[in-house]
């Protein structure tokens, strides 16, 4: 179980294909595609003209400094911005060439589609079974709730762990459990994407381990994006990497974030082209 | 999502991408949502009900009587054969209540206010504040009553230089009202205190300050807008207070003095006495007690707003 | 040096060298004189203000005890079952009762109830979940309901006396008027509460449930309803007993009669608890004034009964997030 964590980080061999980097046409291997997506809050620029490419059954990774505006774009893949008053997306997010902010999509469904799993475990304050059946009951498969609930902890890894307390309240486990908890709760939904928000930032360095080994997992089913502070990690995990930076406008005082590169893993840690990128992978920046 | 699989193994690469348009127009929740907001909405009709059933019988007033004639007049006798209508007389009579209340309940409710932010520990706090809770509950009518039973008797023996006619006093009405509105000076005070941040309190204590320097100096000061807002409110109230006034000051005629140990009406008194008794709709009277409700209305209306825009203040500031 | 204190400090867990030590030790041994210094007369000051404070707070607790213990000793002769079995009467006050104003009051409450709970809790759920709080509309509603929880609740008499009594209503006087009146006048404090318990459960709640693809209706009533429930309820049993002692705006809306028969909802005369009490209090009869305190040993008991509920749900289901 903690091998991964105690190991070395080993940097995997991106499986990705060099000449599928920053794609401008829609890519039949691509869940989505960005093109000039500009995240707005207010007047303020919060991400400038994103143009890239998420590949199927891969694990992207975001990283940059604070502030650069990878959650934010992150968010603005699910709908999840529509929340915040003021938030307002321009350009193209495609999932499979649908325009999520089509005039005909709904945001409910986008979400039922691709979920999310956040920075600090929120399970809800009911029993462990609950919070995995909420899903579900929602979608009316009410049918077998045994069985997806006991498949979603199997999925999540967690099955082994509370099959004898389901009954409990989530708030009894341990964060790690939790934030699996999460990630079983949003695959009981059957997801075609799950966006993680830093999902190990409050989690110690064994729980985080095992949610690298499950990201692994996850893949074959899922395409999955993460949010990363932490560069071993997208190092550890990540087929693909998108390094974001973040200027700040003297005039105004607001800061918009970037895209400076994307490309698979191993060469953005091992060969960026962008010297910023460089700067930041070799721990000089940031 | 037209199909629906147990299975969560399969990899779903081949599938033909999902819909993301709505699989129902969600109708359930657009009315639900309509409801809620018309639930919101009701508040608003509220308002235009209280301005609207104030002002129609008010315009038919202020037609018989002039409004200069209402404002500055300084005999209130409706009743009377020969009738007058000037508000001064009851308009003092609030004004009485209003500064015996905020003499009694400014030192008291600060000074709990003060206690149970800076000085109680955490079991005391939950021994104390419902009882204070408790005094806010309490029945106006039976406060009232009590006044009248105990409170007056007792002021009574204890400031016999004074010239104590009749059994009702608009001084003891509004000491009453003091005590009525404790609760809700200290527990808006305290909520202000308790809401400047910490940081604020420990760098004072690290530059070596004592618990009442920090109270005193640094606490109050910061939530001072906190603590003007409670001052308010608790005037808001007492202006607005009838049980009280009417078991202790009496519902008798009222008569344009400053003394306090006379009893006599106000504004609210003057409503709840008046409209009990059956008079007919339509006549100068019964409008009469609409015009009073307006300017109750106004006075209580500019104290509230006055309040909230201070607690804002204060909630930018520390939130 | 560090020897002279018995509590465990950095010199007496850590190897150091031994000058260390010394210097160590030393900046302890001044730090903790400094603080103890503090001047015997800025102590004095201390204590005496803390005296005046807790004077100002014990004004308030024997004021609320007084009262408490003068109604039982002024009504105690009064305190019988009559009391509740008996009709009100001017004419014979040593048989006379409060049974038909208590069914008024339980009466009147019971429609206040019924309407304040969807209206209060759906308006704070429109606020809180819905509501786009920079719209302009939106903020006018939020600064219509705090001030509406200050206008005086005779005013909200009048707006009965025009409104349903009178008016487009035109219900008379009787106890469904007395209900409506008094559910508009709790109405924003039911409101602002349930809004505060809304507000408290964290927002994570909500967007994990939106995240899971519920709509903004299921994450609330499925998740944050829920989890602010105990809350809610607090703040309406608070808002019912406010209802059940007000009796300023009922004296407009026709709540003082004597009446001698059991009230109905919408057909005939009424009256309640604390109307009646001012109705006895107001006449010069000793024994009059005897019935009024015992009628207030009956609104407090019943008061504090449902306060000891409201008090006891904070305590069971607070939480902190």
């Amino acid at each position: 179980m903690s091998e991964t964590a105690q190991s070395p980080p080993v940097i995997p061999i991106a499986r990705a294909v060099q000449d599928r980097v920053n794609p401008v046409e829609t890519d039949s291997a691509n869940t989505f595609d960005l093109q000039n997506v500009r995240v707005y809050y207010g007047d303020m620029l919060a991400v400038k003209d994103v143009s890239m490419g998420i590949h199927h059954n891969q694990i992207t990774a975001f990283i940059g400094p604070s502030g650069c505006g990878k959650s934010t774009l992150l968010r603005s893949l699910n709908r999840m911005n529509d929340l915040i008053p003021g938030a307002r997306v321009e350009g193209d997010v495609l999932y499979h060439g649908i325009d999520v902010y089509g005039p005909k999509v709904d945001p409910v469904q986008v979400r039922n589609v691709i979920g999310m799993v956040f920075q600090k475990p929120n399970p809800f304050p009911k029993s462990i079974y609950d919070n995995v059946a909420f899903g579900p009951r929602l979608q009316g498969r009410k049918k077998n709730l045994d069985d997806i609930v006991e498949e979603a902890l199997r999925g999540a890894a967690l099955w082994d762990e509370v099959k004898d307390r389901l009954k409990d309240n989530a708030y009894g486990m341990s964060g790690g459990q939790q934030q699996r908890l999460c990630i079983a709760r949003c695959i009981a939904v059957q997801p075609d994407v799950i966006l993680m928000d830093e999902p190990c930032s409050a989690l110690d360095p064994v729980s985080t381990g095992r949610i690298e080994d499950l990201m692994v997992e996850l893949k074959k089913t899922y395409t999955i994006v993460i949010v990363t502070h932490n560069m071993q990690q997208a190092a550890r995990v990540a087929d693909m990497t998108a390094f974001f930076t973040v200027s700040a406008n003297d005039e105004t005082g607001s800061r918009t974030g970037m895209l400076v590169e994307y490309a698979s893993t191993s060469k953005i840690f091992s060969d960026p082209v962008d010297t910023r990128t460089e700067n930041y992978v070799s721990g000089r920046f940031g | 999502m037209s199909t629906q699989t147990v299975e969560l193994g399969a990899s779903r690469s081949g599938e033909p991408p999902r819909s993301l348009e709505a699989p129902s127009l969600r109708i359930g929740e657009r009315i639900i949502k309509a409801l809620l907001w018309s639930a919101a909405t009701l508040s608003v009709l509220v308002t235009t009900g209280i301005v609207v059933s104030l002002l129609i019988p008010s315009i038919a007033f202020f037609q018989q009587v002039p409004l200069w004639e209402f404002l500055t007049g300084t005999v209130w006798a409706p009743a009377f054969a020969n009738p007058s209508y000037g508000v001064l007389p009851i308009v003092v009579g609030t004004l009485t209540v209003v500064f015996f209340a905020t003499l009694v309940a400014v030192p008291v409710g600060l000074s709990s206010a003060i206690y149970l932010s800076e000085y109680a520990s955490p079991r005391v706090r939950r021994i104390v504040k419902p009882i204070l809770e408790v005094l806010e509950g309490l029945p106006t009518v039976a406060i009232g009553l009590f006044a009248f039973a105990v409170l007056t008797p007792l002021i009574r023996q204890l400031t016999p230089f004074l010239p104590w006619t009749g059994p009702f006093s608009i001084g003891v009405a509004g000491i009453t009202v003091g005590l009525l509105i404790i609760p809700l000076v200290s527990s808006v005070s305290d909520d202000a205190m308790r809401s400047v941040p910490a940081d604020l309190r420990q760098g004072a204590y690290a530059m070596g300050a004592t618990k009442y320097e920090v109270a005193l100096k640094v606490i109050v000061p910061a939530a001072i807008s906190g603590i003007i807002a409670a001052f308010v409110l608790g005037i808001s109230r007492a202006i607005g207070e009838t049980m009280v006034v009417l078991l202790v000051a009496g519902a008798g005629s009222p008569v344009l003095s400053f003394d306090p140990t006379k009893g006599t009406q106000t504004m609210t008194a003057y409503i709840g006495s008046t409209a009990t008794g059956d008079i007919a709709q339509g006549t100068i009277t019964y409008d009469s007690i609409f015009a009073v409700g307006v300017l109750l209305f106004l006075m209580t209306l500019a104290m509230n707003i006055l309040a909230i825009r201070l607690v804002k203040k204060y909630r930018e500031v520390y939130d | 040096m560090s020897d002279s204190s018995d509590k465990p400090n950095l010199s007496d867990r850590v190897a150091m060298p031994a000058r260390t030590r010394v210097a160590v030790g030393g900046a302890r041994e001044v730090t903790e004189a400094m603080f103890s210094s503090v001047d015997r007369a800025k102590k004095i000051r201390g204590t005496i203000i803390a005296g005046v404070l807790l004077l100002g707070l014990s004004v308030a607790l024997i004021a609320v005890t007084a009262m408490v213990v003068w109604a039982f000793i002024a009504g105690w002769s009064r305190l019988s079952i009559n009391l509740f079995t008996n009709v009100p009467s001017v004419v014979n006050p040593d048989n006379a009762g409060y049974r038909t104003a208590i069914l008024g009051t339980l009466y009147i409450i019971g429609g206040v109830i019924v309407l304040i709970v969807p209206l209060g809790v759906g308006a704070a759920i429109y606020l809180e979940q819905f509501a786009n709080p920079a719209n302009r509309f939106n903020r006018f509603i939020d600064l219509n309901i705090q001030n509406l929880a200050g206008v005086p609740s005779i005013v909200f008499g009048i707006l009965g006396l025009a409104f349903i009594v009178r008016g487009p209503l035109d219900l008379g006087f009787v106890a469904a008027a007395g209900s409506l009146t008094l559910a508009l006048l709790v109405l924003p404090t039911v409101i602002l509460a349930s809004r505060e318990a809304l507000r408290a459960v964290p927002s994570s709640i909500r967007d994990g449930s939106l995240a899971l693809g519920a709509t903004v209706w299921q994450a609330v009533s499925r998740q944050v309803l829920p989890a602010a429930l105990p809350g809610i309820l607090t703040g309406v049993i608070l808002a019912v007993s406010r209802a059940i002692g007000e009796a300023a705006p009922l004296l407009l809306v026709g709540a003082v009669t004597f009446v001698t028969f059991n009230p109905s909802f919408f057909e005939g005369g009424y009256s309640t608890l604390p109307t009646m009490i001012y109705s006895y209090a107001s006449r010069p009869q000793e024994s009059l004034q005897t019935l009024a305190a015992a009628g207030v040993v009956v609104m407090l008991v019943l008061l504090i009964m449902i306060n000891s509920v409201a008090i006891y749900l904070r305590n069971r289901f607070e939480r902190t997030w």
